[in-house]
Formats: structure tokens, C-alpha cells, sequence
């Protein structure tokens, strides 16, 4: 018990006639990175909706780091990076300005930021590589930085747990390496990485568990166990192309 | 010749104090200025959450409010603000349970209402009055209710203000806020809360048709301007103030709109900044 990051028992989501998630059961140990997979509307940003407490389940219970959703949320236990066509670019606000709000939740209700969170904030920068490009408005940035800005505010959050939200959709080769390799390197830290990617072929190499989503989950486990083209075969309705499996 | 000693010869200054000598015309500056501010700070906000159309809703909705408390003799904020949150309440709930897109929603919600104050209206108050509500008439503006407008904005102002990170992160990533733990319910409806005061605030100036270019041309405007929020507001406070001082001095010397003609500046404004940027994007 003591290793469960997150814990999701027999949860149910629908929303209004739609059912997104059914009867759901999944444990997610600390310090690993998650790959969770599924077609178009399977369920992934639900999922992350319910750890994140913004989707209240009508069924089951979710805990995160022991405690309830919303104990978690005042905790900063959890951290979103989100899908990018969610996010404004051509809002006025600079990248700095942007991780600053990791601090948000520590805060007291003015949002006065203190030098202590002005720290944090930079520190994070400098960790994600990004310091020198604190002063430009977010929009001025690859896809690949605009990420990392966001996993700089997830640093000076203080989260455990990072959710990332296809983070590599339109992100070419090399930018998703780099990207990767950053990941890795913050779970190496400690952190616990979850992300949902369409990208199954570089799959392995990046997330040591996998989660399998239909509705529910289907499997979830080591990469090695449960990557197998059976089950990924049943995840996406037979539909796979040129993946290799071991 | 005549003309240029003329333009030489002219007092300027007395031109710009002598109107400020009657309080009327002092009052109705005050208000418009006040009423500009309030307008410009909310507008950032609200161009950048993508709520314009929420505003022009709650602007028209507030009509029916506006008759009723002239009949029954209450303030008239009052009445409009009522209505203004009936309007945002109703307005959510078909959205919440019908598969009615909400644009389609505000139009239907804020129509109605109209049609209702336009019913009530022309039953019961006189054309002129009508004309008052509609496009505003800050010059005959009340001792009591230029005193009710300044400080209701003022305090409006100053919660935006003083809450203003809040704010924008709430326009910005909601959805963070939220995973964070901030009461985002509560946010939203004090941010709603806050728009319909400032429009009731701010209808006996420019009225009800027009009020609405006050919350979206300055920030619009802005935004084009700059990439750092601050000065964003910034600079939709300083032509927001522009054009309200113009407006108040067009009305006493040509007699013409005092909130016709402060939208129409602020619209003069917008356009010149946005030819300016376009062609210079040409350029390069
Ligand atoms: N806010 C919502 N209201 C209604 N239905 C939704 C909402 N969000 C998602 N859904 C539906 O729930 C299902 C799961 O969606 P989602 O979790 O976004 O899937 P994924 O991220 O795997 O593509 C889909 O059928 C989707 O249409
Ligand atoms: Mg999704």
C-alpha cells in the first residue's frame, strides 16, 4: 500500500448520457512512468480529470498519495501539462509569469508572490532549461519549449505526480527525445511521470508501465508484460500499424 | 489668414476649464472618467476569457430591470442588477441541460428580456426616458446617482484590482487553478458578479446598447498593443479615459452623445491601431 501513488477503484464517469469510463480499477506505484494508450475518446483526459478531482466519479473511490482528491488538490500533489490546442498562446503573459503559477495553490487568496516562490520559479526554469527564455510572452516558443515551460510549472508546484496530456502530439523527432529524456530524468528524482501518447512506436522505450485504456482499463502493468499485441490489438479494435513488439 | 490668427488667438485652456465650472458638466466628466476606468480594467479580463458576448447578454437583459424599478420607485442598479444575474443564471442552466449551443442560449435569453423591457417600456414611460436607458445621458446625471455610479465602480475596480492574479489565471488555465484547489465555482460567479454591477454601473452613461464596446473595444485594443498583462491594462485604461474626456467636451460644445461619442473614439482608436500594426506587418 505504502508504493500506491494513485488508486482508482471501481470508478464510473459518464457525462450526462455519455459514459467515459466504466468500473475502472487501476494502482499506479510511485517513481514509475506510465504510458496510458487508447483510440480517440477511450477515456485517457477522463482519467486524468478524475486524479485530478475535476471529474467527480458517480461510482468507486480515487485516492491520491492517500488521501482523497481534494485533500490532494490542497497538497499540490498532483500537476497538469495540458494538451496544447487547450491552451491560449496569444495570452499576455511570459513564460516566467507562467510557471509562477505552480505556486498558485501556496499561496495566500491575493496570489502575492513572495521571493521564496520567485526561487522556486527560477529554479525550475533552470532544471527544464528554459531560464534564458523567461521574459517571452509563451507563444513565442517551439512546441517543445512551450512543454517544458509547463513541466517547469508542475516543478515549482512541488508535485509528485506530473500528468501529461498527449505532450507529444506536433512535436517533431528530436523535440519529443529531448522532451522524453527530461521526463525520465525527473523520475529519476522521485517524481511519478503519467502521460497519454498516440505514439506506441517509441513506446517502450520511454514508459516502463503502460496502461491500456477502453472505456475502463483493459490492462495495466510493466511495459514488458502487458505492451503485447494481443492486448494492444484489443485496446485499438485490431487497428495497429507497423509497431513491432517484442 | 483670419482663421490661423484665429487658431493662435484661441484660449485653450479656456476652452478646457470653462465647461468644468458647471457642475453639471464637472459631474458628468467625473462620472464618464470613472466610468471608463471601471470599463477598461474589466475588459482585459473579459476580451481574453473569450466573454464579450456574455456582456452584450447581460447588458440587454438588464432592461426589464431598469422599467420595473422606475415604476416601482427603487434604484434602478438595483433593478438591473437583478435581472442581469436572473439573465447569467438562466443562461447557464438551458446550457447545463439542453444540447443548445450557448451563443445560441444568449441570444435567445437576452432577446427575450429586451422585448420584455421594450413591452414594459412602451406602455409606461415616456419616448424620451426610453432614449435615456438606451443610449445613456450622463449630462443630466443625478447628484445621488453620480455619487451611486462612482463609488459602486470604485469598489468593483478595486476588488479586479486587488484580485487580479486570481483572475487571470482563471482566464488563462482554469483547469489548473482548479487541480490546485482554488474555488473555481466561486471565482466564476464573482467574476460574473462583478460584470453585471459594472454594467448597471455604467448604463447611465453610455446606455444599454453601447455599454458593451466600453468592455471589450479598450482591451481589444490593448491586447493588440502589448504582451505583458499589466500594461495591457494600462493602456485600456489610459484610451478608455481619452475618450471619455472627449466625449463629455463633445457633448458640451457641439452638443452631440456624451457615450456615442466616447464608443465612437475608442472605436477610432481600435481601427488606427489595427491599420498601423497591418501595414507594418506588410513591411517587413
Ligand atoms: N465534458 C464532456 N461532456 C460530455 N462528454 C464528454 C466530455 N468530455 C469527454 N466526453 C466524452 O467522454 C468520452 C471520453 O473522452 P476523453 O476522456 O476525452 O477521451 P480521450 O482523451 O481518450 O480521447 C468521449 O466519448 C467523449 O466524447
Ligand atoms: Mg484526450
Amino acid at each position: 500500500m505504502e508504493n500506491v501513488a494513485i488508486e482508482l477503484k471501481n470508478v464510473s464517469v459518464n457525462y450526462s448520457t455519455q459514459k467515459a469510463l466504466t468500473d475502472t480499477t487501476i494502482k499506479i506505484p510511485y517513481h514509475t512512468f506510465t504510458g496510458v494508450i487508447g483510440m480517440n475518446g477511450a477515456g485517457k483526459s477522463t482519467l486524468f480529470k478524475v486524479i485530478m478531482g475535476l471529474v467527480k466519479p458517480q461510482i468507486g473511490s480515487v485516492t491520491v498519495c492517500g488521501d482523497d482528491t481534494k485533500t490532494a488538490q490542497k497538497h499540490g500533489h498532483v500537476a497538469y501539462v495540458p494538451q496544447a490546442e487547450l491552451v491560449d498562446w496569444d495570452f499576455p503573459i511570459s513564460v516566467h509569469e507562467v510557471v509562477m503559477m505552480g505556486r498558485i495553490g501556496a499561496q495566500n487568496i491575493f496570489k502575492t508572490p513572495h521571493q521564496a516562490d520567485l526561487d522556486r520559479a527560477t529554479e525550475a526554469l533552470l532544471q527544464v532549461g528554459m531560464l534564458d527564455f523567461k521574459d517571452r510572452q509563451i507563444g513565442e516558443l517551439s512546441g517543445g519549449q512551450k512543454k517544458r515551460v509547463f513541466v517547469a510549472r508542475a516543478l515549482a508546484q512541488g508535485a509528485d505526480i506530473f500528468l501529461l496530456d498527449e505532450p507529444f502530439a506536433g512535436l517533431d523527432a528530436t523535440s519529443e527525445k529531448s522532451l522524453v529524456e527530461l521526463l525520465i530524468s525527473l523520475k529519476d528524482k522521485g517524481k511519478t511521470i503519467i502521460l497519454a501518447t498516440h505514439d506506441l512506436m517509441s513506446l517502450p522505450d520511454t514508459c516502463d508501465h503502460v496502461a491500456l485504456i477502453k472505456y475502463t482499463v483493459i490492462a495495466h502493468g510493466p511495459t514488458k508484460e502487458v505492451f503485447t499485441q494481443e492486448l494492444v490489438s484489443k485496446t485499438f479494435d485490431g487497428v495497429l500499424h507497423n509497431i513491432k513488439f517484442d | 489668414m483670419e482663421i490661423l490668427t484665429q487658431i493662435f488667438q484661441t484660449n485653450y485652456l479656456a476652452l478646457i476649464i470653462e465647461p468644468l465650472q458647471y457642475a453639471f458638466m464637472f459631474k458628468a466628466m467625473a462620472v464618464s472618467v470613472v466610468v471608463g476606468i471601471a470599463c477598461a480594467i474589466l475588459s482585459c479580463f473579459l476580451v481574453l476569457k473569450g466573454w464579450s458576448l456574455l456582456g452584450d447578454a447581460i447588458s440587454h437583459a438588464v432592461l426589464p430591470g431598469v422599467v420595473i424599478a422606475y415604476i416601482i420607485g427603487i434604484p434602478f442598479g438595483l433593478g438591473a442588477f437583478v435581472f442581469a444575474m436572473l439573465a447569467v443564471v438562466l443562461i447557464g442552466f438551458i446550457k447545463t441541460n439542453s444540447k443548445i449551443k450557448e451563443d445560441a442560449v444568449m441570444g435567445i435569453v437576452f432577446t427575450t428580456f429586451f422585448a420584455l423591457g421594450l413591452m414594459l417600456i412602451s406602455k409606461i414611460v415616456s419616448s424620451v426616458d426610453l432614449t435615456h436607458v438606451l443610449f445613456g445621458e450622463v449630462l443630466g446625471i443625478s447628484n445621488e446617482s453620480a455619487w451611486y455610479t462612482i463609488s459602486i465602480l470604485a469598489v468593483t475596480s478595486a476588488i479586479i484590482i486587488i484580485f487580479r492574479r486570481v483572475f487571470m489565471v482563471f482566464c488563462f488555465d482554469p483547469t489548473h487553478a482548479q487541480s490546485v484547489g482554488m474555488p473555481i465555482k466561486l471565482i466564476h460567479y464573482s467574476f460574473l458578479v462583478l460584470l453585471a454591477i459594472t454594467i448597471t454601473g455604467s448604463i447611465q452613461t453610455v446606455g444599454i446598447i453601447l455599454v458593451i464596446a466600453m468592455l471589450i473595444t479598450p482591451g481589444s485594443t490593448a491586447f493588440l498593443l502589448t504582451k505583458n498583462f499589466s500594461t495591457m491594462i494600462w493602456i485600456a485604461v489610459s484610451i478608455s479615459v481619452v475618450s471619455s474626456i472627449i466625449g463629455a467636451y463633445a457633448s458640451y460644445y457641439l452638443d452631440i452623445a456624451t457615450g456615442g461619442t466616447i464608443v465612437f473614439v475608442q472605436g477610432c482608436v481600435f481601427l488606427t491601431v489595427f491599420t498601423y500594426q497591418t501595414l507594418k506587418q506588410r513591411q517587413l
